[in-house]
């Protein structure tokens, strides 16, 4: 028999995921030992052709990082929809929109304008802005089109499953690629980890008293903090009671509160109301004045609690904008 | 979204209310759209589906046509929701496969366009039709009432409620947070209408409420936490401390004459600062309980300095000629400490009542700046046989020729301050036109003096109110229509001399008028206590935006609250006369016997519980519940929801991070899809 064909792509995403793959380290030789892998642009040389020659289906799973920005993205995504027996959405960006999407605060052209002439960091007197098309020695190179938002990618083509993650432990891609290898697949639409908060693992969980209410926000950086402490407790915004388990706290052992990568439990449809209505229901002043003060520890409440979750989220972008 | 397994059967049904729904909607046309819509079998617009044959064709139609769902699109559910609940149940379906649509209120009373207010109810009725498949069987459960009450305020309205729940057989609590009972009435001399005695009618209640074996009077003392609900509440009450020994004091009041201070010197609240009392004292001399205070502000044995956490310090530097007064009965005691006592109760009404304008909110009028204006409060003390001055009429300022003391000629009763006025308070105060002509009265009477009246309009609405109006132009008492610009001393003419002069547009004579008098009476409006809003909080009650408490229902549920168990009396709800205080006082004790006496009340199934397996235990949820239903527990590390405790109110729902607390009847699939249903419509 022969073995099954596995896929791996990236589109809007930074390439950690890919990190992830490798850090499976010993662990990947066995994997890549019982897989036949026909796509991993950022190891292998493959060419789409030869994907889009291949029949329907026969790749058995394809697990795809990266939120969906560009035409192209959005074209692989079907391509691979196509051919893929199942779809992994792999890491946050594919499953939530990532940090990409963020973006969904801005327009299209408000983004272009500070990338290519605003940005402090940018030299650019001609204003020059990249071009779909143009012709250079008789050739017309073309580039892919933005679209307006980013978008998961569970809103651009039918998923069958979720690794969590900004990135995805080795730990958690282990037991995907293993449950897919050993065909002992969750139910449809399930994502790869504890459906429970992740104050459930959290080594601080004991600490945090039953009566915490907040007189302030702090950031990270601007506190001497409690290394066992409950980051709540401290006036640390953590993400923990409104996102998945199954990272075992690692940013929490690492002493920075969790920023929410594995999104929502499932029982959730929007991780940044959920913990902005939590934690404002704690805000202990009760007169606006003072409760104002309380949220000015909060500058970038969208980054804050909507991270990873923007292009998930009941809102999903700027009221405005287009969605293509 | 259609998650439900089941073969979902609606009914729906939209009742024209005669013509309240089916003037502004087109309820033949709603019928028609939802007919079209899923899951729907059956779709009818009734004339008024609250009927007897109205709930009959629900009834009906549930066994005909094999139902398990019922919309009714109708009403405020405040009104109805019951009945049809009832019916949908009568018909042999668990009743909260019922949803009830609001397309009276919410609809057909705020549009003015029917063809829009159609649009609206079919989306509203779209939103219940894609809600209610979603819908699942749910319990009733009872909890038993605790026969005890609780009377909070110890006005006429908290005398009589206490006094009505006693007398049938109720043990009740009376907390009044003043040394005695009798609130703003007690400071009246006589009482409009009738002008009969206010001590001679209220005096003799207030001393049944002291010897009542049923009541348990605590005076001196204020609510300070309230938990639990209907039924089942549990009451911390503060009693201060009056240094005196409730059990031994005997009312002698030989403390008093004792007193190092010969003379009074201390101003006398309850006279509202015209008289003086000492440090130990009875407020008034009918005030019940009949035990004296001491105020250790000024009692010479206690230390000027407070402690740290506010309490006075016992100096021990005075001769003590009151212990010594008060021999054997050893009733003093100065180390008495403020005491915490605890009860439970079912039922708890509240009856603080009110509190006036405060006068020098409008310097124009000149209160606090001119000694010789008044506040009304003032008047009734002054006018008062039992008051400072034996209801002798003297003016604070000015003296006679010879040394005596001034009785004022003439006199300037100026209604509606802080009153009807959106610079102050929008409302009226609904008793001053009546006591500022009860006071015009007695003034007449008790000095012969002419009395001005300065009204915007005269109301008088109540029984022998109008009678009463009508005596007292026969009487010769002056009446200018016409709001008083301004009070000052700055005569123009030598008969101004001396005199305050009140500027007023008189609106029927059509010129401004400056008239001088010896005396000005200002007839503050009433407010709310100051501290409503911690009363309200406390209780968990509701305020209306004047900020006096809020009733259920105006018209149909006027001294309950949105607390079940909770009601309230008097003029903490409104101003209000004694009259209307009474009764309402008497509704309130009535609405708390039927619950009493029925001994259970049936709760809302609307509970919230937590999903043990989900729960992470982060503990978001447990400060959050008013009602003190969730705990931690700390061996399994999860939160806890007591459902007996739960009111249903959701905060701890919206709360969870992770969304593992579900709320019956609000559960996300049933919101989301009226949501989706509600916007469907297009
Ligand atoms: C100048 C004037 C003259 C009036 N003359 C008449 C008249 O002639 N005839 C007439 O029918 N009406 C008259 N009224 C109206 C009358 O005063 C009210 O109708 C009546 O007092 C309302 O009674 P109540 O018990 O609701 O409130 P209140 O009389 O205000 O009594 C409330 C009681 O609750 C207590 N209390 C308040 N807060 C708390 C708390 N947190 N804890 C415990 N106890 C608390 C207070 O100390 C007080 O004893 C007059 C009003 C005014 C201002």
């Amino acid at each position: 028999m022969s073995k099954p064909k596995v896929a791996f792509y990236w589109c809007a995403s930074c390439g950690g995921c890919e990190e992830t793959i490798v850090d499976l380290a010993e662990d990947i030789l066995g994997i890549v030992e019982k897989v036949d892998i026909v796509l991993w642009p950022v190891a292998m040389d493959f060419k789409y052709k030869d994907i889009e020659a291949m029949p329907d289906k026969s790749i058995a799973a394809t697990l795809l990082n990266g939120a969906i920005r560009t035409t192209e993205q959005e074209e692989m995504a079907h391509m691979l929809r196509r051919k893929s027996q199942y779809l992994i959405a792999y890491g946050a960006c594919a499953h939530l929109g990532g940090i990409p999407g963020l973006s969904n605060q801005f327009s299209r052209e408000h983004m272009l304008k500070f990338n290519y002439e605003d940005a402090p960091s940018m030299a650019n007197p001609k204003k020059t802005r990249p071009q779909l098309k143009f012709a250079d020695g008789g050739r017309e190179p073309t580039l892919p089109e933005l679209h307006h938002v980013v978008r998961t990618l569970d809103q651009v083509v039918e998923v069958d499953y979720y690794v969590p993650g900004c990135p995805p432990t080795p730990k958690l891609t282990n037991v995907a690629v293993t449950a897919l290898l050993e065909n002992r697949l969750p139910p449809k639409g399930s994502v790869i980890a504890p459906d429970i908060a992740l104050c459930d693992e959290c080594p601080r969980k004991a600490s945090k008293p039953v009566n915490t209410s907040f007189t302030e926000f702090k950031r990270p950086h601007q506190k001497l903090m409690d290394p066992n402490l409950c980051l709540l407790a401290q006036g640390i915004v953590c993400m923990g009671p409104s996102t998945r388990s199954g990272c075992e706290a690692a940013c929490i052992r690492g002493g920075m509160p969790c920023t929410g990568c594995f999104g929502p439990t499932s029982r959730v449809r929007d991780q940044g109301l959920k913990i902005l209505s939590s934690l404002c229901s704690n805000v202990a002043p009760k007169e606006n004045g003072e409760i104002d003060k309380v949220l000015e520890g909060i500058p970038d409440p969208v980054g804050t609690f909507y991270r990873y979750g923007l292009a998930k989220s009941l809102m999903r972008r700027k009221v405005n904008l287009p969605v293509k | 979204m259609q998650s439900t397994k089941e073969n979902i059967r609606i009914g729906f049904y939209v009742c024209h209310c005669g013509h309240n729904i089916a003037a502004m909607v087109d309820c033949a046309d709603v019928a028609k759209y939802v007919k079209g819509l899923p899951n729907v079998v059956l779709s009818r617009d009734y004339k008024y589906m609250c009927s007897d044959p109205g709930q009959e064709l629900i009834q009906k139609d549930i066994r005909e046509y094999k139902l398990n769902r019922v919309v009714v699109a109708s009403c405020s559910p405040l009104l109805h929701e019951h009945t049809f609940r009832s019916a949908t149940a009568a018909g042999g379906l668990n009743p909260y496969y019922f949803h009830m649509v609001n397309i009276r209120e919410h609809d057909s009373w705020v549009h003015t366009d029917r063809g829009e207010a159609t649009v609206k109810a079919k989306a509203l009725a779209h939103a219940a039709i894609d809600r209610v498949a979603f819908h699942k069987a749910l319990e009733t459960k009872t909890v038993k009432i605790n026969p005890d009450a609780l009377v909070v305020g110890g006005g006429i309205a908290g005398i009589h409620a206490a006094m009505t729940l006693a007398n049938a057989g109720k043990k009740v609590y009376l907390v009044e947070r003043e040394p005695s009972i009798g609130g703003h009435m007690a400071k009246f001399d006589k009482t409009f209408p009738t002008l009969d005695c206010a001590a001679c009618i209220l005096t003799p209640k207030m001393s049944e409420v002291g010897a009542h074996p049923n009541i348990t009077l605590w005076s001196y003392s204020e609510v300070a936490q309230v938990d639990g609900y209907v039924g089942n509440y549990k009451v911390r009450v503060k009693r201060k401390p009056r240094y005196i020994s409730e059990e031994r004091c005997i009312g002698c009041m030989d403390c008093i004459s004792a007193c190092v201070f010969k003379e009074p010197k201390f101003e006398d609240e309850f006279n509202e600062g015209l008289g003086k009392r000492k440090p130990v004292y009875i407020p008034f001399p009918q005030a019940t309980p009949q035990i004296v205070v001491i105020d250790p502000n000024v009692c010479l044995n206690f230390k000027r300095t407070k402690g740290p956490d506010g309490t006075p310090i016992v100096s021990d530097r005075c001769k003590k000629t009151c212990v010594e007064a008060c021999g054997d009965k050893n009733a003093i005691d100065f180390t008495q400490k403020e005491e915490i006592k605890e009860i439970e109760v079912g039922t708890i009404i509240v009856a603080t009542g009110f509190k006036t304008f405060d006068s020098k909110r409008v310097p124009a009028y000149g209160y606090g700046i001119y000694k010789n204006v008044y506040t009304a409060l003032e008047i009734e003390r002054l006018v008062n046989a039992s008051g400072p001055t034996g209801g002798e009429v003297i003016l604070r300022e000015g003296k006679n020729p010879d040394g005596s003391p001034k009785h004022p000629k003439s006199i300037g009763i100026i209604h509606c301050v802080g009153s009807r006025d959106k610079k102050t308070n929008v409302w009226c105060s609904r008793v001053c036109c009546m006591y500022s002509m009860k006071l015009a009265h007695l003034l007449k009477e008790h000095t012969g003096a002419e009395v001005y009246n300065f009204y915007i309009d005269i109301r008088a609405p109540g029984k022998g109110y109008e009678e009463f109006y009508n005596k007292l132009l026969d009487e010769g008492v002056h009446f200018i229509r016409g709001r008083v610009g301004e009070v000052t001393d700055w005569a123009m003419t030598p008969e101004e001399e001396g005199k305050l002069v009140i500027r007023v547009e008189d609106t029927l004579a059509g010129y401004v008028r400056r008239i001088p008098v010896d005396m000005v009476v200002l007839s503050s409006g009433l407010e709310p206590q100051a501290d409503a809003q911690d009363v309200r909080r406390l209780f968990n009650m509701s305020c209306g935006t004047e900020g006096f408490f809020l009733e259920r229902h105006p018209k149909l549920a006027p001294v309950n609250t949105f607390t079940d168990g909770i009601f309230i009396a008097g003029a903490c709800q409104g101003p209000r006369d004694i009259p209307d205080t009474v009764a309402q006082a008497g509704a309130a004790a009535a609405e708390a016997l039927v619950l009493i006496d029925k001994g259970f009340v049936e709760q809302e199934p609307n509970t919230a519980f937590i999903l043990d397996e989900e729960c992470s235990g982060c503990k978001s949820c447990i400060p959050l519940c008013p009602y003190s239903a969730i705990l931690y527990d700390e061996t399994r590390k999860k939160a806890h929801i007591n459902e007996a405790l739960c009111k249903g109110c959701g905060t701890c729902v919206a709360a969870c991070p992770s969304g593992s607390i579900v709320q019956n009847l609000f559960e996300d699939e049933q919101i989301f899809s009226e949501i989706q249903g509600v916007l469907a419509y297009d």
